[in-house]
């Protein structure tokens, strides 16, 4: 088969570097809404009823939601499969908590309404909150961990070694990161409720991402000015091979100060992203105080979509540094699968990706609406 | 099994994917269920199966969520607790993975929110599809799985790769059309049809021995009873197929599971009971069926069966001709390519690279394989057979579960057939307590699956012991105590809510006249 060398290996690389950020913001822009809005559930909830509202505006769609980062996780496994490798068996305490917190949040949703006790509901709306705060957190703070570089080194046979420990991961530029993560996605989900509600929950919703909302740029600002001032970055220094084997130990790495400002110089335009991590927020709180819902929420993907690739373009190639050992970092030119995976893998995205957004968005027209807490005290249309 | 890191690697593994499925089974056949009843509401129009549909969604939706959600540990686990397996095999691996995602999860998961929010948004057609398309996407999700483990079980359309010291995809249309992979799918998935069947058919048992819902309990059991009939006779035909290719393909398994320590003359007995010994390399006190697994692993009878002796010889020379296969690969290594090294070291590599796998197996003994000595060679030859005695009763009481189903789906299927549902009592005794039968079959069909393949994690290829992360015992135990203490808690919580959700019975249909939906007004 001959097939694959339609496109040559290095643009598959680039594809599916790319696909990696869509399938990320893809995750941030609809689970980060479900999260966003657990995260404020305990809060901007006072009742039964006005819980009931808030779980039943994400209720309907979580579950597919919930498969953006399933397929992340597939297709890192698939295209990056040193990428999977290498960082989950790192990350490996922190993985675990990410894990207990998401098994809670399905769970949570479903079994919630299945008795009609207080305590029962309060607990289970507490796991609610934790299964999309922790989550939210953590993978903030693996974001700034990876931006340090992580510690782990491959030995010839390309086995992995990690030298970390969880409480190392809660370094102070690590926690800026998840503490920007949430605010990123509280700010999220309060435009999402705002949208799918009435009255005092949308009010509290408004009233919460109206802060979030000027918080953000704030984080990410701050963060931005700590990597350039004390973080160095990762490049490398032998002749940049893009279409050679997946062994990264092939090459010589160093690292410098404020290297992951390189590429901006070199790519002006690439500056749209953090300018639209800058922006973006702003024009979400212009856009919750002139109650513009729709929009507000659009706007809100959006800037979230600069936050996310403001971190994939800086790093670019690399995507996980190594701390320890520099030659172990992972690149886009030397972590990926096989050329005939990569090209596999991408005629099946192109075939069901726009399907899988076909049928989200007809699922998303029909349950559009506001809920209605009328309907949730009459126990009409709304099942949690 | 020790408890170091390969064998709590294991241990959480075996744990965490035997829990998960208990949940996987029930959402197969289940989903099929609901849709075949909403199927027949959609084409009668009468109230009684749209009740029938929610009624029996209703427990879907609480068993789905907890196969979901112990999903995701399986998905991000071979990256945490096997990361070597995530780097050696992810180029093929990963692939059906992702596409499970894409292709069946995702269809799945976004119609599950239609299926239960959507009865008064979409007319009958439309959540219809909506129903069929969480069934259909369920099922898809198996076969993607399925894809992925039978490769593990076959490992076809690969090869190993120096330059990246792994395995890639070198033809992707044997990776989906491996055989071993289609026999375990239709397998498994019937298994789950079973499943869902007896449960369906168990609980209706209940209500009527209560007199409760009755109605609706016979229509369920009709449904439940044809169904199951035909999906647990499909389970042993296909079994059986299984059974064949693993002659073909997996004969360690095989003869291990039949507790056959040496080759037997063609055609080979059915030893239907017997006292395996591991140590003393034999299996007492046997009651065999003669010619019968000639048979049914062969399709003949003068095909030789081999046993587990011979097999050990024969996995010795592929040990030998595996450190062959390792010496060139070094070689390759230290020059830095395939096309660096003598013309006779790369005819090496070509030769004995698919015995690659046969020299790791002597790595849990000596650092270097070359340097292995007799004894040491003897020793991984013989770590070649698994665990007979557990194989083998998995396998007999899995198997005699199957024809119980049979029986049981019969049984009622004719009781159905001649209107006489409800009687004789003791015959619905007999299918309530059936109701976790299936699940037992279920999770030995795992054992003897999985279980069978030790020491590989990918057969012939990869061994189990190479395949960990490095990670700390301690990393290992704090998982495993809190997957345990977490999933004790859910199971408990989850077969509260079921047995309340059966004894609460099927919402009251509050539109009994047959009215189109998309009229219909929420109560005040």
């Amino acid at each position: 088969m001959i097939l694959h060398e339609l496109l040559d290996y290095t643009t598959l690389r680039l594809i599916w570097w790319v696909l990696l950020g869509v399938l990320l913001i893809g995750f941030a822009a609809t689970d980060g809404f479900d999260m966003g809005t657990a995260i404020l559930l305990p809060f901007i909830g006072k009742d039964d009823v006005e819980r009931r509202t808030i779980i039943n505006a994400v209720g309907p769609v979580w579950e597919g939601n919930q498969v953006w980062f399933i397929l992340g996780g597939g297709a890192i496994f698939a295209a990056w499969p040193p990428l999977y490798a290498v960082s989950f068996s790192g990350f490996y305490l922190a993985m675990f908590v990410v894990l207990a917190a998401l098994i809670l949040r399905p769970v949570a949703f479903k079994y919630r309404s299945k008795r009609d006790d207080v305590r029962w509901r309060a607990a289970w709306d507490w796991a609610l909150f934790v299964g999309g705060f922790v989550p939210v957190l953590i993978f903030g703070v693996a974001v700034g961990n990876v931006l340090q570089g992580v510690p782990f080194r491959l030995d010839g046979d390309l086995r992995a070694f990690y030298e970390g420990s969880f409480l190392g991961l809660l370094n102070p530029f690590a926690l800026l990161c998840g503490l920007l993560s949430v605010a990123m996605l509280v700010t999220h989900g309060a435009a999402w409720v705002a949208l799918k509600t009435t009255g005092a929950v949308a009010a509290r919703a408004r009233a919460v991402g109206l802060v979030t909302a000027l918080l953000t740029p704030a984080l990410f600002a701050l963060a931005g000015l700590t990597l350039y001032l004390w973080v160095d970055g990762y490049h490398i220094t032998s002749a940049v091979v893009m279409d050679g084997p997946s062994n990264p130990l092939l090459k010589q790495v160093a690292t410098a100060p404020a290297l992951w400002f390189s590429n901006y110089a070199a790519y002006p335009f690439l500056l749209i992203a953090p300018a639209l991590g800058l922006v973006g927020p702003l024009l979400v709180w212009a856009g919750l105080k002139a109650r513009a819902e729709g929009a507000t929420l659009i706007i809100s993907g959006l800037s979230l979509f600069g936050i996310i690739a403001t971190v994939g373009v800086s790093m670019f190639p690399f995507i996980l540094p190594s701390s320890i050992d520099p030659v172990s970092s992972l690149t886009v030119w030397d972590s990926s699968s096989s050329h005939q995976t990569l090209f596999i893998m991408l005629v099946v995205t192109c075939i069901f990706l726009p399907l899988v957004l076909a049928y989200t968005a007809w699922a998303y027209r029909i349950l559009w609406g506001k809920v209605d807490a009328s309907a949730i005290r009459a126990g009409q249309g709304h099942h949690y | 099994m020790e408890l170091d890191i390969v064998g709590l690697s294991r241990l959480q593994f075996a744990l965490t994917a035997l829990y998960h499925f208990l949940f996987v089974p029930l959402t197969l056949g289940l989903s099929i269920i609901i849709a075949i009843m909403e199927t027949v509401y959609v084409m009668t129009d009468r109230p009684i199966w749209r009740q029938m549909t929610k009624f029996w969604g209703s427990l879907f939706g609480i068993n789905f969520v907890l196969g979901v959600a112990t999903g995701l540990t399986m998905e991000f686990q071979f990256g945490m607790n096997w990361s070597y397996y995530s780097h050696y095999v992810g180029d093929v691996f990963g692939a059906p993975l992702a596409i499970e995602g894409l292709m069946a999860f995702f269809l799945e998961a976004t119609f599950v929110g239609l299926f239960f929010f959507g009865w008064d948004r979409m007319s009958k057609v439309q959540h219809l599809a909506a129903t069929w398309a969480v069934a259909i996407g369920s099922n898809f999700s198996a076969l993607w799985i399925l894809i992925a483990n039978g490769w593990m079980q076959n490992p076809v359309g690969a090869v190993f790769n120096p330059a990246t010291m792994r395995m890639e995809i070198e033809d992707f249309y044997a990776v989906i059309f491996n055989p071993v992979a289609q026999a375990k799918f239709v397998h498994t998935v019937s298994a789950g049809y079973v499943t869902a069947a007896v449960f369906v058919l168990g609980v209706s048992a209940f209500y009527l021995l209560k007199g409760w819902h009755v109605t609706l309990a016979k229509r369920s059991m009709a449904v439940a009873c044809s169904f199951g009939l035909l999906s647990s006779l499909s389970v042993v035909v296909l079994g059986d197929e299984s059974g064949y290719l693993a002659t073909e393909h997996q004969k360690m398994k095989l003869a291990a599971i039949e507790g056959m320590w040496e080759t037997e003359p063609a055609p080979a007995a059915f030893t239907a009971i017997g006292f395996p010994n591991q140590e003393a390399r034999e299996t007492h006190h046997v009651l065999q069926i003669p010619w019968a697994l000639g048979l049914i692993s062969t399709r003949s009878l003068n095909t030789q069966v081999s046993g587990i002796n011979d097999l050990v010889a024969h996995g010795k020379e592929r040990v030998r001709s595996g450190i062959i296969a390792y010496d060139a690969l070094q070689t390759i290594r230290a020059a830095k390519g395939v096309d660096k090294v003598a013309p006779e070291v790369k005819a090496a590599f070509e030769n004995h690279g698919r015995d690659l796998g046969y020299a790791y197996l002597l790595k849990r003994y000596v650092d270097d394989p070359r340097q292995a000595n007799e004894e040491q060679i003897d020793k991984a030859a013989w770590d070649l057979v698994p665990q007979v005695a557990p194989l083998f009763w998995s396998f007999r009481i899995m198997v005699g579960l199957g024809f119980f189903f049979i029986a049981l789906m019969a049984a009622f299927f004719w009781q159905s057939a001649t209107g006489r549902l409800g009687e004789p009592r003791w015959l619905l005794k007999v299918a309530v307590l059936a109701i976790p039968l299936p699940w037992i079959a279920a999770e030995l069909g795992w054992v003897v699956a999985e279980f069978g393949r030790q020491p590989w994690i990918i057969e012939g290829v990869l061994p189990t012991a190479m395949a960990v992360s490095s990670l700390s015992v301690t990393d290992l135990l704090i998982t495993i105590a809190g997957f345990t203490l977490f999933y004790s808690v859910l199971f408990v919580v989850e077969v509260t809510l079921m047995v309340r959700a059966i004894r609460k019975g099927p919402e009251p249909d509050d539109h009994l006249a047959p009215a189109p939906y998309a009229t219909l007004q929420p109560a005040e």
